[in-house]
């Protein structure tokens, strides 16, 4: 759990409290805070003025908005069928030995979270996984073991597209 | 038969001074950019093919001062990844597609929603709108660009399902009509394009509708962008003259071994080995949005079925029921056949059921569930049952 503190407000100040604001706002805690908490999401109910069960109702529609605990790392491997022919499950294998969690489960120090999610547009690369925003291509197991040491060494590992992580 | 064959063409990546394209668009009339576009014979690149000169006509005809073109960047059809790359690689072809469209229909704001699967690419789309935007006012125009982010709903893919994430509710599709050229976003007259076409009409104005009809076929105008996938040698983003036939394009993508290709994504169409030579990719055939999935004869079809249904359970918005549960019973119902539980004429029981899923769902989602299913089925039947 983590306090939601002042970003609700801040966000609200730079998106504005229209209805069209809600996704840019809920975005923005859950790329600082992981996903979404319940006060989290009371506290942008009271802030845009529309009930709780609008805030939940949206955000649980969307994938990407987590209502349940997940860790600084969302890892999301792509099981569609390119994917999954290119050895997708290899991955999610070497994934679940290496962080000692299932797929939809988060380490216990809240470091990662490992997900399954539909296609991300890298078919020609596969197998292909996120880690957050930042994807990362044509894996192995042994690419991915190097991936995630990095980023538990705390070392840059840019992704596929040349980004760097964020956090 | 193809009389085209296959061959490459440079149209969506090639660089061109978008300050020159744009200036002569912003000197033609409205009336004239639509022409331009109907004469074309431009359709949609997401998919659907909706004639892109009648969306922009009927949004231009509608009376409201404030309308909308939106950039439809949530590129989610399973195998399709051509609109990540034309982002990547030419925003500001994009861009001015949005600005001659804005000319074309009356709209001094466009939208870009991008999926949030792309959400990588945002700093670089915003450095490059920000040098667009500078660029436009130097010629004197004035549009303004904003950008979305979706947050991985296949759905919002659908126009309507599209808008109401970007007024910032559940992305379930509306009722149609009306139609957004007359209600889209906010509810304001809206011509809703894929990435592709929005770099398409800045090339048909650049090079004149005339040189683009050279391209193509009689109903399927010019050149594609394909995302190639699957077991072949050479993955990846090709842009090609539209008219080829599925054999043409397996002689220059296939493994030697290929027994289908998915053509148009899990919402698509599956081609097998015997229909290659007479089936032409695009609208008189096989349409497609650019997805292209090769199986060779180690694949399991059953595998690759499963994997289509269980996507459509997910990303099904649940919203009207023949496709919450259609999907759900499809998944099912292949499931059963294959552990033998129920006779395999089951599952002529099922392709009845995406049939009905076809002419009674809302959305396009649900409409088309059952053209991969039966496709899969007819044509690969005895590996579905054992």
């Amino acid at each position: 759990m983590y306090q939601v503190g002042n970003l609700v407000k801040e966000l609200s100040d730079k998106h504005g409290r229209a209805r069209e604001s809600l996704m840019p706002i809920l975005q923005g805690i859950v790329e600082k805070h992981n996903y979404l908490t319940d006060e989290a999401m009371v506290e942008v109910a009271r802030e845009l003025d529309i009930s709780a069960a609008e805030v939940y109702g949206t955000a649980s529609f969307y994938t990407f908005l987590d209502t349940s605990v997940r860790g600084k790392y969302v890892i999301r491997v792509c099981k569609t069928i390119t994917c999954s022919m290119k050895g997708k499950a290899e991955i999610i294998q070497t994934l679940e030995d290496m962080l000692k969690i299932k797929v939809g489960e988060t380490t216990s120090d809240k470091m990662f979270s490992i997900v399954e999610t539909n296609c991300i547009g890298w078919c020609h690369k596969a197998p292909a996984i996120l880690i957050n925003e930042i994807p990362y291509t044509e894996l192995t197991p042994e690419k991915v073991v190097e991936v995630i040491k990095g980023y538990m060494q705390k070392k840059i590992i840019t992704g596929t597209h040349g980004e760097k992580r964020a956090k | 038969m193809g009389k085209k064959g296959l061959s490459k063409v440079d149209l969506i990546f090639e660089k061109v001074d978008p300050k020159e394209v744009l200036t002569k668009a912003f000197k033609m009339t409205s009336d004239g950019i639509i022409k331009e576009m109907l004469d074309s014979g431009l359709k949609g690149r997401g998919g659907a093919g909706f004639p892109t000169g009648l969306k922009w006509k009927y949004t231009a005809a509608e009376k409201e001062p404030v309308k909308y073109i939106v950039c439809n960047a949530d590129e989610g059809e399973p195998g399709t990844f051509k609109d990540r790359e034309i982002l990547d690689k030419v925003s500001y072809k994009v861009y001015g597609g949005m600005a001659i469209a804005g000319k074309a229909i009356g709209a001094r704001n466009g939208i870009v929603y991008l999926r949030g699967e792309y959400r990588f690419l945002l700093p670089q789309l915003m450095k490059e709108l920000e040098s667009f935007h500078k660029m436009i006012s130097e010629i004197g125009y004035d549009f303004k660009i904003n950008y979305c982010l979706g947050s991985g709903a296949y759905i919002c893919g659908e126009e309507s399902a599209l808008f109401e994430s970007v007024e910032g509710f559940r992305g379930e599709p509306r009722n149609k009509p009306p139609y957004p050229t007359t209600s889209g976003v906010f509810g304001k007259p809206t011509s809703i394009n894929n990435v592709e076409t929005l770099v398409t009409t800045m090339m048909i104005i650049k090079h004149g509708a005339a040189k683009f009809t050279e391209l193509g076929t009689k109903d399927s105008r010019g050149s594609k962008v394909f995302s190639v996938s699957g077991d072949t040698p050479t993955p990846g983003i090709f842009e090609l003259e539209l008219g080829m036939t599925v054999q043409e394009f397996v002689n220059e993508f296939g493994d030697g071994d290929t027994k289908a290709v998915q053509v148009g994504g899990a919402s698509g169409f599956c081609v097998p080995r015997k229909k290659f030579q007479n089936t032409i990719i695009g609208f008189e055939g096989v349409p497609t949005g650019g997805s292209m999935k090769l199986f060779n004869s180690s694949r399991s079809m059953y595998n690759v079925l499963h994997n289509y249904l269980d996507f459509f359970v997910e990303e099904s918005c649940g919203q009207c029921t023949p496709c919450r549960v259609g999907c759900q019973q499809l998944l099912k119902g292949v499931e059963k056949v294959k552990k033998g539980e129920v006779k395999s004429t089951y599952l002529n029981e099922l392709i009845k059921l995406a049939d009905t899923m076809k002419i009674a769902s809302k959305c396009g989602l649900g409409q088309s569930v059952g053209n991969a299913f039966r496709t899969i089925v007819e044509n690969f039947r005895e590996e579905i049952i054992y």
